[in-house]
């Protein structure tokens, strides 16, 4: 599966649309990390646990839309966007979405 | 233990609040701008280090001459968090108005963090070049938007990886 962020697949032609794919997931931060977390706040800086856990988000995001992609029958998607939105207190949602092409 | 001792002792434990509102007001001052210097030190050295790949935030910086082996996508994000001499400093700040350094720096940092991150990732699989990179800033933390609230911000950064058939 090929991924791009611009319209096109460099050096492939596109021969056939699929429309829309999308996935998405909701993550929470566990208790464990949030108390780390606070402790962090008193130093500033970066913040590891939650780095690691928006990139796990993130990715199983990414591999439902791959899902969806496959199930079609296509073969890349392009012109990938995400968007992140928090839900509730502590928790956050993690949005990707492209279009599903088949490239030759 | 004398009077005068326990006197101040137990001013102290009355007031134990501010007591640790201080400490950690130091201790956010110091420790955050020791972090600070290291990071500004290890983000510049990297930087050197990955100055010979190309990144461009447009979409048509590809050669058409040479025939592409590989596309890839590839991402890197950091979340950063305001320390307390920061949230303090800038309360501050925010009575004169004007600009807000202690903030800038952070979210600096975390920017170019990201793109680094993006940058080692991509170096691993033997990129030639990387375009149309996008940053996203999001604001998450339990206290986020809320005010007095600990604020944390996420930067993501995204982009297509090419490499070139040699």
């Amino acid at each position: 599966m090929i991924i791009t962020n611009i319209p096109l697949v460099p050096g492939k032609q596109i021969v056939e649309h699929y429309g829309l794919v999308s996935g998405s997931t909701v993550r929470a931060k566990h208790i464990g990390r949030d108390i780390m977390a606070s402790l962090k706040n008193i130093i500033g800086g970066e913040l590891k646990g939650y780095t690691e856990l928006l990139n796990e988000a993130r990715k199983e995001a990414l591999d439902r839309m791959v899902e969806q992609a496959e199930k079609l029958g296509a073969n890349a998607i392009i012109n990938v966007r995400f968007s992140t939105s928090s839900v509730a207190q502590g928790a956050a949602e993690l949005y990707a979405y492209g279009t599903a092409v088949k490239v030759e | 233990m004398s009077n005068e001792n326990l006197a101040i002792f137990q001013i102290i434990l009355n007031n134990l609040d501010i007591v640790f509102f201080i400490f950690l007001f130091f201790l956010g001052l110091v420790s955050g701008s020791i972090a600070e210097n290291n990071h500004y030190k290890s983000i510049k050295k990297r930087e050197e280090e990955f100055i010979n790949i190309p990144v461009v935030n447009s979409g048509d910086f590809i050669d058409e001459t040479r025939e592409i082996e590989n596309i890839y996508f590839v991402s890197g994000s950091c979340v950063v968090a305001l320390d307390y001499f920061k949230m303090f400093f800038a309360a501050i700040k925010q009575i004169f108005g004007g600009r807000i350094e202690s903030y800038e720096t952070l979210i600096d940092r975390g920017r170019r963090e990201a793109i680094l991150r993006l940058k080692e990732k991509a170096m691993k699989k033997n990129v030639d070049i990387i375009i149309n990179l996008r940053i996203e800033t999001s604001s998450i933390g339990q206290n986020a938007g809320q005010k007095g609230g600990i604020g944390s911000v996420e930067v993501f950064a995204y982009a297509t990886a090419i490499s070139y058939r040699k």
